[in-house]
């Protein structure tokens, strides 16, 4: 197993066979009365974000305590970052203070994958999302509900062969779809990108997906799961649609389209939502949407994260 | 490197049998029971041991069992290479004022179990908690000791025990291997 989860991308189809269903053990335990496992007594995990997060942050730290792990939370605003401390240097405070896992969030692609290889801190590093790169425990989560949806409490061992998986907006800042491309192509699913072709990265041709910008259109394939991606305004510096109103006819999940999708059609989004822009509020409440499942998967697939990459003390 | 038979299927057999006959005996019948196994073999001696109890005693038909994994409870997760969890699988009536048996294929340092005291202690409060192995071989490290035991194996460290079961391994069969010769 891997001592760091900086990206989806180098993750063998084993490997991720092996956290989901650890992941599965874990939600088990989400379910018993004393819902702690004494796994990581006495290490120390860092949540270190650099940017502004809720579910993500809160579902690490209760999955660190579920492991009986000692949880300290750093966030920049407030903290000597803000004085314009280096990324080098609160790493090596950290070091110092004896962290074993640090848990990373950063406006910077990047920034997880320097402070794994820099040598500045010997802990291992989980990528809790960076700028527009990736956001692999997301993915993983997203993996693990599409997979219980699918088979239940059979879900143990199974890949997604054949689970067509559409995944539709705002692609171009999106970390999230690059993580689940990636991680959920190598569980054998097929993605497709649905986008206006202003949110679509440079250099996309080369990646293993189907490109495609109606939205209708992908909606009458019928896919087995539908992504609805955050329209992320804080990164746009640029006018990559005339306004909201004109996304949300064309890009947008309403009501309508959500009629003629199949019932078995789930419909996921990574959250926070934009209710009324990417998706309508019929659709995110409705008994299609995987919302709540996701943030609650969530804290059994870091978890399972966490187990491995902190559990075991020597290189194995 | 030699392997040696010490348990062949009809030995295998007969112990399920006898241990099944104390459990019963020793619980005065087998209402309240719960036999959890520990994975990989531990599962299928308790559904073999739950099997054999339902046949013998026809008063309660049906013996409560489950599986028990431990892997997070192990107290040697940082000297070894990662191991995956196996699924727990607790009956829905819990183990709360039940009488839990533990069932494992071999005990030696006790360290397993201990562990597995500690899982049960998470999930709820049994009224006892029982020990029943295939093979005992000796090397406590813990005082922890079984009790229903198919067979005393007086074994060296260095020797390995290889118990094969016929729905995990396809034949029934207790092997020792290696040693110094």
């Amino acid at each position: 197993m891997m001592r760091h989860l900086l990206s989806t991308a180098g993750v063998s189809r084993d490997e991720a066979l092996l956290l989901l269903d650890t992941a599965e053990d874990m939600a088990a335990v989400s379910g018993r009365e004393v819902k702690k496992l004494p796994t990581l007594r006495g290490r120390t995990v860092v949540n270190l974000f650099f940017e502004d997060s809720t579910r993500t942050r809160v579902s690490f730290e209760v999955a660190a305590k579920r492991l009986s792990a000692d949880v300290i939370n750093f966030s920049a605003k407030g903290s000597s970052v803000s004085k314009g401390e280096s990324l080098k240097d609160t790493a090596q405070t950290l070091a110092a203070m004896g962290a074993d896992g640090v848990v990373v969030r950063h406006q910077a692609s990047g920034a997880p994958h320097t402070l794994a290889t820099s040598g500045w801190i010997d802990a291992g590093v989980v990528n809790a999302g960076d700028g527009t790169h990736e956001h692999p425990t997301q993915a993983l989560l997203d993996a693990f509900t599409i997979r219980r949806r699918l088979h239940g409490s059979a879900s143990r061992g199974k890949g997604l062969d054949g689970v067509r998986v559409t995944i539709v907006g705002d692609v171009l800042h999106s970390r999230v779809a690059r993580s689940n491309l990636w991680l959920l192509t190598t569980l054998g699913a097929r993605v497709r990108f649905i986008a206006p072709a202003t949110l679509l990265p440079f250099g996309i041709d080369g990646w293993p997906v189907d490109i495609g910008h109606d939205l209708d259109e992908a909606i009458d394939e019928r896919p087995e799961v539908l992504m609805m991606l955050r329209i992320q305004s804080e990164r746009m510096h640029a006018a990559y649609f005339p306004n909201e109103r004109e996304y949300s006819r064309q890009w947008g999940l309403d009501d309508s389209r959500l009629s003629r999708l199949p019932a078995t059609t789930m419909v996921m989004h990574p959250g926070p939502m934009n209710r009324g822009l990417e998706i309508s509020a019929a659709a995110a409440d409705s008994p299609a949407s995987t919302i709540l499942e996701q943030v609650a998967n969530g804290v059994s697939v870091r978890m399972s994260v966490l187990y491995h990459l902190l559990a075991t003390g020597e290189d194995a | 490197m030699a392997a040696r038979t010490v348990l062949q299927a009809p030995d295998i057999q007969r112990a399920i049998t006898r241990i099944a006959h104390e459990i019963v005996e020793s619980n005065r019948g087998s209402s309240d029971l719960v036999l959890l196994g520990i994975p990989t073999r531990g599962v299928e001696l308790a559904e073999r041991l739950a099997r054999t109890i339902e046949r013998i005693d026809d008063t309660a038909p049906l013996v409560q069992r489950g599986a028990l994994d431990v892997t997070m409870y192990r107290d040697d997760l940082a000297r070894r290479p990662i191991r995956a969890p196996k699924p727990t699988d607790i009956p829905a009536s819990g183990i709360d004022g039940k009488t839990v048996v533990l069932v494992d294929d071999v005990l030696m340092s006790g360290r397993t179990i201990r562990a597995a005291l500690d899982a049960i202690g998470d999930i709820g409060r049994p009224r006892a908690v029982r020990l029943a192995v295939l093979v005992d071989r000796g090397h406590r490290e813990l005082p922890i000791r079984p009790d229903f035991v198919g067979k005393n194996l007086p074994t060296a460290r260095s020797e390995r025990i290889n118990v094969r079961l016929s729905d995990t391994d396809g034949v029934d069969e207790v092997a020792v291997e290696g040693g110094e010769a």
